[in-house]
């Protein structure tokens, strides 16, 4: 008696997932970069709206893990933010479909304004470490950098080259909190994607060049990442139609009004 | 009909007593098994005693991150213990029982505040304190300190106050009977009696400190560096796996779960010694 309950309850179950998943629906997994995660899904949506036969699972992990698993072929597509694609990427197709300044920020109150790309990297190096060497008040410089991996600070060290982040520099492990910390911290400096920058911290020009869209566009501003997507082997089906749509006019309009720039 | 008899529902009660055990067992084996050969390819002395952590470069030193969580906890240690033990002295042997009945329970509501909400104050209030009083960044071991003391309040004050008063009345009797004062009791007599469940509290304390990870990573700045200073910013064992553990793969990732390893044998080792200090209060009643 038991046994047959059991089996009409998996029976049913069965038939609820084949029911719920369609028959002959193509899926596409994208993996990785954080910071491209919130648009991916915003386009995933607006694509499967479109295409209903089409399933759009979109997984974060970082950077690393989208050019591992658009590699092994656990995610149809990997999302990777790096200025220059590691050797492990080299086999795979890889499409810029957005780009993402990063600004260095200190707080509202600290009266720097503008930096040279030396003076950052000093800073970040630590043989910078009072405001008053690059123009400011008398006070320590507090940095504040991300942890090691974050594609954000992998960019940014590469951007400006040759960083050993100084020993004692605050981690934190986002953007969001690297922001909390250098609004609450008045001697502080960070960097973070530019999109997120708001009223309670201070983008500064770099290299007297301001950290605006229009900037970056230009081609300007020197601190910019492009997003790549990763695709093994050549892009065919369903894939290709995603990252046609994500390049289109429509996708590329999404991803301006969420904060990012496009591509192009 | 009856669906499962007595020998049934001892099967099933057994089976899910198991379960709780053989996840620990799952969970001890994966971090071993990922963990341990990193440790021995790489070698335990350069893990264990080399100053630099730079995954990038291929650098895998733990110790300012060992150095920082003994120094974390010791510190919480410092303001948790003195805090809780005199907490749990005026408790058990000079407030009122109406007083115990409502203060007691309030201390251990303390344990079910999420440790984010901590951690958020640690930002909010007590790192600009530091800051503007103390100087450097304010997201600080002292902060760490600060935090983890309070942290572990409810763990010492219930273990403590559960073991004083364990302590038979008839010590207290003849202490009291040959004209000592309640302090003179209480310090001489009950203490005393009561001292390895005191210690047990302290370590079970120590435990939650050096395990505790999202309150530390909120307010100790996760610098990695062997402090100075109670103002240097500091990276626990428990915030070096949370922070770094989304973004590893390969090698780096098989540190973070070695990292695991030596956070999982010092646990182990602190939770022994508090269950035998527990042990031996029971077999001296």
């Amino acid at each position: 008696m038991f046994k047959r309950v059991f089996m009409l309850g998996m029976f049913l179950l069965a038939g609820i997932y084949m029911v719920g998943c369609g028959r002959g629906k193509t899926s596409i997994t994208l993996a990785g970069s954080t910071a491209f995660q919130p648009f991916a899904e915003k386009l995933a949506e607006q694509f499967m709206d479109k295409n209903p036969n089409v399933n759009v699972t979109v997984q974060g992990g970082g950077s690393a893990v989208g050019i591992q698993s658009a590699s092994s072929g656990a995610a149809q597509i990997g999302m990777a933010d790096l200025v220059t694609l590691p050797e492990e990427a080299k086999g795979l197709t890889s499409t810029v479909v957005a780009k993402d300044g990063i600004a260095i920020v200190v707080n509202p109150k600290n009266k720097i304004n503008n930096l040279t790309t030396d003076q950052a990297r000093d800073i970040f190096n630590g043989k910078i470490v009072n405001w008053k060497e690059v123009g400011g008040d008398d006070v320590p410089i507090t940095v504040v950098s991300r942890e090691a991996g974050s594609g954000t600070r992998t960019s940014f060290e590469q951007i400006l080259t040759n960083i050993t982040l100084k020993k004692d520099a605050l981690i934190q492990d986002s953007n969001g909190t690297i922001r909390e910390t250098v609004a609450n911290d008045v001697n502080s400096v960070g960097y973070l994607s530019h999109g997120l920058i708001n009223e309670k911290i201070k983008a500064i020009k770099i290299d007297d060049v301001e950290c605006t869209s229009e900037m970056i566009i230009a081609g300007q501003y020197k601190l910019v990442r492009p997003i790549f997507l990763l695709v093994k082997g050549e892009m065919v089906g369903e894939v290709k139609n995603f990252i046609d749509y994500i390049l289109s006019v429509e996708g590329q309009k999404t991803i301006k009004d969420n904060g990012l720039l496009p591509a192009k | 009909m009856k669906l499962v008899g007595e020998k049934g529902v001892q099967r099933i009660l057994m089976i899910t007593a198991l379960s709780a055990i053989s996840s620990l067992l799952l969970i001890a084996l994966f971090i071993f098994s990922e963990g341990l050969p990193f440790i021995f390819n790489y070698g335990v002395g350069n893990f264990l005693l080399a100053n630099e952590w730079d995954p990038s470069t291929g650098h895998f030193g733990i110790f300012p991150m060992i150095m920082s969580s003994v120094w974390v906890t010791l510190g919480a240690m410092v303001v948790g213990a003195p805090l809780g033990i005199a907490g749990a002295i005026f408790l058990s042997e000079y407030a009122s029982p109406i007083i115990m009945k409502i203060v007691k329970p309030t201390i251990e509501l303390l344990a079910a505040i999420p440790s984010v909400v901590y951690g958020f104050i640690g930002v909010m209030v007590l790192a600009p304190i530091i800051r503007n009083n103390l100087g450097g960044p304010g997201l600080s071991l002292l902060a760490g300190c600060i935090i983890l003391g309070i942290m572990i309040l409810p763990t010492v004050i219930s273990i403590s106050i559960d073991s004083i008063l364990a302590v038979p009345r008839s010590y207290r009797e003849g202490s009291l009977a040959l004209g000592a004062t309640t302090w003179q009791t209480t310090h001489m007599v009950t203490i005393k009696a009561a001292r390895s469940g005191i210690v047990a509290s302290i370590i079970l304390g120590l435990g939650r400190a050096i395990g505790e990870t999202m309150a530390v990573i909120m307010v100790a700045g996760n610098s990695v560096n062997i402090p100075n200073s109670a103002l240097d910013s500091v990276r626990t064992l428990t915030a070096n796996i949370a922070l770094e553990m989304s973004y590893a793969t390969g090698m780096h990732r098989e540190a973070l779960f070695a990292t695991g390893v030596i956070l999982f044998i010092i646990i182990m080792i602190l939770n022994s010694i508090a269950s035998v200090a527990i042990r031996n209060r029971n077999a001296k009643k």
